[in-house]
Order: C-alpha cells, then sequence, then structure tokens
C-alpha cells in the first residue's frame, strides 16, 4: 500500500527505493552516454582528444614557460594524472547542476525518486574517465614511468571524486530548480575551483603551514592521492600530509551527506516550481 | 462488493500562482535575502510563506474518493478545474498540502505519451529507455517488445532514430509503450487526443480491454464520447472539488449544462471555440419557441427557430450555412443545410440575419449542442463556432402516453402505421 500525505522537515535517504529504480538509473545515463557524441564526425574519439589538446596547452604554459616543479615528473605525466579526477569532477557537477532542469519533462510528468536524475548524470561520466584512464595509461608507458602498488587504490580515490562531485552536485541541482542563476554560475565555479586545486602545480608550490587549508576542499586530497598512487617512487616533490589527506576525506563525507539531506528535503517541490 | 484500490481523505492542494515576482529582482538581494533568513528560503514548504502571499489558488481542496478494484472512472470538468492536479497527486509527482490519499496496488500513471522519448535515439531504444520512465522493468518490457513494436505498426523503423519518424508515428510509439505498462491503477490524463482518428479508436479498444482485465483506471479527458465509452461512472470536478459522481451520461449532462449554462442567446464576437479560416463570420445567435421567446427548454415536437447573424468583411459570391446538432457525447444527429431548403445567400457583404424554423424538433429527451458553420459551396469553412448553445430537451415529452428517451435512439419522427395483407 502507498500512503500518501505531505511531509514537512527533512527526509530520509531513501535508498532502498532507489535501489528498486535501479534500472531506469542504468536507462537514463545509457541514454546520456548513447546521445552524448551523436551527430558528430569524431564520435567518442573526442573523449581521447580533449585531454590531450588540454595536456598540450598546459605543458606549453606551465611546463615549459612557468616551469612549475613537477618532482621530478615529466609535465604532461605529473598534470595528467590529476587532470584526469578534476574532468571527472567537472563535466559531472556540471552535469548533475542542469540534470534536473533538463529533465523537467520526466519530473512533471512520472515518479521516481529525484536522486536517479542526477546519479545517472554522474554514472554516464563513467565512460569518458575511463577512455581517458587509458590515454593516461599510454602516457606512462611513452614516458616509461611504471606505477607502483599505489595504483591499486585509484578505485577508492576515484569513489572520493564521485561523491564529491555528487554531493555538491546534489546541493547545485536542487538549488537550480529554484534559482536558474546556478546554471550561469557554475562555468566561472570550476574555473576558479580549478586553479584552487593542484592540478596545474603541486601542493609543494604552497608553503607547508597553509596546506591544511587547501585541504579544506576535498579535491586537493583527491588530485594529490591519484597523484601520488599513479606516479608512486617516481614522485620525489613534498605533497599532503597523511592529517590533511583525512581532512579531505572527512570533508568528501560532509558534502555527500548534506547535500543528500538537503535535496531529499527539497526534491517534495521540484514538480511545482521547476 | 470488491477491495478498495484508491481512498483519498480531504486531498487540497495550493499552488502559488505569478511566484515571486515582486522580491528576488537580482542576484545581489537573492544572496542578501539567502543569508538573512536561509532556512525558509530554500525550503519551499515553509509555512510562514505561504500565509502572506495573496497569489494563492487551492487546485484542490477537499477532494474525498473511493475507487475499488475494477472501476473505470472517468473525470470531466473544464481546464484548470484540477482533474491534471489529482492524478499528480495520486501518482505521488507532487505532494498533496494537505490531505491523505492510499493506494492498493501498483501504479501506472499517464500523463503525457512519450515522455522521455530522445530524438537522437531509434525506435528500440525508446521503446527501452520510455518503459523505464514508466516504472517497466527490462525483462518486462523485452517480454512485450514484440507485442509493441505490432500495435505501434513501425517494424520497419525500428532502427531509424525517432527524430526521423512522421509526427503520426512517433505518437503511435509513444502510446504503444504507455499501452503495454503493467500496473494494477491505471491514471489517464488526455493522452487519447493525439493521433488519427484510426488510431484513437485503437488505443481506445486497448483501453478497454485493460480494462476488462480488471484494472482500475481512472481517465481524463475532454471527449465526451470516450469518456461515455469507456466508462460506466464519471466524476465531476470544477474549482477544485467533486461536483458530483455518478452514471457518465448523467454526469456529462450535468456538466454540460452548468458548463453551456442555460444561454439561449450568445453575442459570438467573442467565441473562441471556432475554427476561422474565411471571410464570413458568426456575430450573433439565439435560440427561440413558438412564441418567439428566447429559451433552450424545449420538448419532442415543439417548433424551434434558430436566428443567427452572420457578416463578411468583402464580398463573397456563394455561401453554404449549416447548423449542426450534436448529442453532450459529441454525435452529430442532425445537421440542417440552407440549400436543402432552396435558401441561397448570394454575394454577402456586411451583416445578415437569417430565420431557420424547424416546424417539428425530431431530437429525443436530452442534451444537445449546437454548432454553426459557414463555407463556401465545396464545403471549406469559413467560420465554424462549436458548440456555442445547448438545448434541453425535456423528459416531460410525451406522445400517446409513452416515455421519450435517448436511449431508445435520438431521433424521433412520425410515421405512419397501419396493418395490411401481405401480397
Amino acid at each position: 500500500m502507498i500512503v500518501i500525505r505531505p511531509t514537512h522537515g527533512l527526509a530520509g535517504m531513501g535508498l532502498g527505493q532507489l535501489w528498486d529504480y535501479k534500472e531506469l538509473l542504468y536507462f537514463l545515463a545509457w541514454r546520456d552516454v548513447k546521445v552524448r557524441y551523436k551527430q558528430t564526425l569524431l564520435g567518442v574519439f573526442w573523449v581521447v582528444l580533449q585531454p590531450v589538446i588540454t595536456v598540450a596547452i598546459f605543458t606549453l604554459i606551465f611546463g615549459k614557460l612557468l616551469k612549475v616543479p613537477t618532482g621530478g615528473v615529466p609535465y604532461p605525466v605529473f598534470l595528467l594524472a590529476a587532470l584526469l579526477p578534476w574532468n571527472y569532477f567537472a563535466s559531472t557537477l556540471n552535469r548533475c547542476c542542469i540534470s534536473l532542469v533538463n529533465n523537467a519533462n520526466l519530473i512533471t510528468k512520472v515518479y521516481f525518486p529525484r536522486l536517479v536524475i542526477p546519479l545517472s548524470a554522474a554514472l554516464s561520466g563513467l565512460v569518458d574517465f575511463s577512455v581517458a584512464f587509458l590515454v593516461l595509461l599510454s602516457f606512462l608507458i611513452y614516458f616509461k614511468i611504471w606505477p607502483g602498488i599505489g595504483i591499486l587504490l585509484v578505485p577508492a580515490l576515484f569513489a572520493m571524486v564521485f561523491l564529491t562531485a555528487v554531493g555538491f552536485g546534489l546541493w547545485l541541482s536542487a538549488l537550480n530548480v529554484r534559482f536558474r542563476d546556478v546554471t550561469y554560475l557554475i562555468p566561472f565555479l570550476i574555473q576558479i575551483w580549478m586553479y584552487a586545486t593542484p592540478i596545474v602545480y603541486g601542493s609543494n608550490l604552497v608553503p607547508e603551514g597553509f596546506r591544511w587549508i587547501i585541504a579544506f576542499n576535498p579535491m586537493t586530497g583527491a588530485v594529490e592521492g591519484f597523484r601520488w598512487a599513479i606516479l608512486g617512487n617516481h614522485w620525489t616533490g613534498e605533497t599532503l600530509g597523511g592529517l590533511q589527506f583525512v581532512i579531505s576525506i572527512f570533508m568528501v563525507l560532509i558534502v555527500t551527506i548534506s547535500g543528500a539531506m538537503f535535496f531529499r528535503s527539497t526534491e517534495r517541490t521540484f514538480a511545482d516550481i521547476i | 462488493m470488491k477491495p478498495i484500490a484508491i481512498r483519498a481523505e480531504s486531498l487540497s492542494k495550493l499552488y502559488r500562482l505569478g511566484q515571486r515576482k515582486i522580491r528576488h529582482e537580482t542576484l545581489r538581494e537573492k544572496i542578501a535575502d539567502l543569508a538573512r533568513t536561509p532556512f525558509r528560503r530554500l525550503m519551499p514548504s515553509g509555512r510562514s510563506e505561504e500565509q502572506n502571499n495573496s497569489e494563492l489558488i487551492w487546485a484542490l481542496k477537499n477532494v474525498s474518493l473511493e475507487v475499488r478494484r475494477g472501476e473505470i472512472i472517468g473525470l470531466i470538468g473544464r481546464n484548470g478545474a484540477g482533474k491534471t492536479t489529482l492524478l499528480k497527486i495520486l501518482s505521488r509527482i507532487t505532494e498533496p498540502t494537505e490531505g491523505y490519499a492510499e493506494i492498493h496496488g501498483r501504479v501506472g500513471c499517464l500523463l503525457e505519451v512519450g515522455t522521455g522519448f530522445h530524438p537522437e535515439l531509434t525506435g528500440r531504444e525508446n521503446i527501452y529507455l520510455n518503459g523505464a520512465i514508466l516504472g517497466m522493468k527490462k525483462a518486462e518490457i523485452d517480454r512485450k517488445f514484440d507485442e509493441i513494436v505490432a500495435f505501434a505498426e513501425i517494424e520497419k523503423l525500428l532502427d531509424t532514430p525517432v527524430k526521423r519518424y512522421s509526427s503520426g508515428m512517433y505518437v503511435r510509439l509513444a502510446f504503444a509503450v504507455a499501452a503495454h505498462l503493467e500496473a494494477d491503477i491505471l491514471l489517464v490524463d488526455e493522452v487519447l487526443a493525439v493521433g488519427d482518428e484510426a488510431f484513437q479508436k485503437k488505443c481506445l479498444q486497448k483501453m478497454a480491454n485493460i480494462a476488462k482485465e480488471g484494472k482500475t483506471i481512472l481517465f481524463v479527458s475532454h471527449n465526451m464520447e470516450a469518456i461515455s465509452w469507456l466508462c460506466k461512472e464519471a466524476i465531476w470536478i470544477d474549482e477544485g472539488q467533486i461536483m458530483g459522481r455518478g452514471d457518465t451520461n448523467e454526469i456529462i449532462s450535468r456538466y454540460l449544462v452548468q458548463d453551456f449554462g442555460t444561454r439561449a442567446e450568445v453575442d459570438l464576437t467573442g467565441f473562441a471555440n471556432r475554427n476561422r479560416l474565411g471571410p464570413a463570420r458568426f456575430r450573433w445567435v439565439a435560440i427561440k419557441n413558438a412564441q418567439g421567446t428566447v429559451t433552450n427548454q424545449f420538448q419532442t415536437g415543439d417548433k424551434m427557430i434558430i436566428e443567427f447573424e452572420v457578416c463578411c468583411e468583402e464580398s463573397v459570391s456563394e455561401i453554404l450555412l449549416s447548423v449542426w446538432f450534436k448529442t453532450s457525447t459529441g454525435i452529430p444527429v442532425l445537421h440542417l443545410v440552407d440549400v436543402d431548403s432552396g435558401f441561397h445567400i448570394k454575394n454577402l457583404l456586411g451583416i445578415k440575419t437569417v430565420r431557420v424554423t424547424v416546424p417539428r424538433l425530431p431530437l429525443s429527451p436530452g442534451l444537445y449542442l449546437l454548432s454553426l458553420s459557414v463555407g463556401d459551396p465545396v464545403g471549406h469553412d469559413y467560420d465554424y463556432v462549436a458548440d456555442c448553445l445547448s438545448i434541453d430537451v425535456r423528459e416531460e415529452a410525451v406522445t400517446s402516453g409513452r416515455k421519450l428517451s435517448w436511449h431508445h435512439g435520438f431521433v424521433n419522427c412520425q410515421s405512419h402505421w397501419e396493418a395490411v395483407e401481405r401480397k
């Protein structure tokens, strides 16, 4: 029996119900992937091309011209190891944020747990990430860098990126239903965020006394974690301390849980105000 | 008595019209306001906000109803009456502001056909996507796939992106998926108003088959013919409240009488429900009885006078005028045409008043709607004014002591009966 009555205040996560709709989650993610490069000449090749072009530009500016210290690692590899999780984060944040508004017709016409929409947007980025990861592997082979045992931690680190993206994505997508300003704000937010995160530079460039501050950015921990895991012993520069990494993980949890709570508590009005 | 499928108790839904026009003109104000009262801004259900806003409207107010398993109920009422809001609450798309409801069984909600269709995807892919959106499991779609394709008649185009489909094919595919949704309770909103007539018939037939399987259906439509064909019972909703429930044809008549009023005279200059394609147009219409009094109350066999004004700004050499009578469920029963009576208007320019006299009204008791049309002699409409008046032919009409009823036929005419020898 389904009971319908007005609800107030904080809502539960409703994860059980989400599980019932796992097929819809899959189909929506699949639709996004399927449609993304339709009617393009190069198709999925863009997934490869995008990081390669970015690496080329940034290597020229930050590697060759500004000579950013990379702790003994060739700049393209140093950059790509961090750019990979960042690109996933940035595109997922962007997709999540506009996902509800883009699927307004679903929200006003059909019932299903609304979490399915931003989650499917996040899942659809997995394909791009996997292909880009192959690009990174070919970079490693080209530069003859053999990752250490740390590479086994990549799935856990990826989970950290995923949760950060989804956590912020839930906040912003729910806000975007009400205030479309968020859509316009997102590109700037991502740009500023990228330079605030040690991607084109390493956290070794940040004075030691300030490193704990940048650790409050959950992406700092994730990105430096990726570098550490992939570059292994080749990386000789300083990086985040253990405690700073823990701060980042802690922030990920706060963002994810608060995002889900905020989303669940506002979703009951989505159909009325979208 | 069958078990309950839907039980709703005083459901109400409050909507805000023209929301937040006054405040939050700029982002700066928004942020400043956000900083002052963050919680209330972000939680739209905040009570204090509702109380001091005057642009509020109750889309539903205290709606209670009980639907038993296997019942097929038509929901009628004018646009904005709250029919769709009721379906949206029962399907959990939106929450009620007040009240309580319980649903026993799996709900399938069709507020629209083709929700989530993506133009870039092929027909096959869209069947799976749309099916999943409507709440079907993949295994279920696999099982019904061939049936869906056959129903939509798109076998050849299965692997073509739907953006290449004609709009008819698109709608057929969309309805086909929806029609194969397995649910105990189906909430259907005006989805039949699509496709060509043959396909609409097929859709109605499909709905009737679903109904025969013992499913519960709530069916919203403005097509009274479809409602009366499909549903035994109807609920009439107006301004968010249930005005009546009962036998479909009776409820439809009550709704139409209320909706058209007891008007027997209408100024048509601002009349909206029309199809204007040419230079001539209707300005006014009235119905009178034998005494010349404006009325819409008649009995079978009464003399009836229809008067209307038609005008034309540029001269038209030949026009064809006609008056239609339709039943409340939309079936045309009588068509009066000027040329049939040897009447012609040539070179119409300016305003002309025309009187049509029916010496003996041949309609059985019931409610009839009157439409007017003016066009060229080959049948192209210049102006078609649909359902502008209603005529109430009263029950009391009795011929030779027998009670007349449209259940025995809409038309009543004199006939001569005698006993003869077979040759």
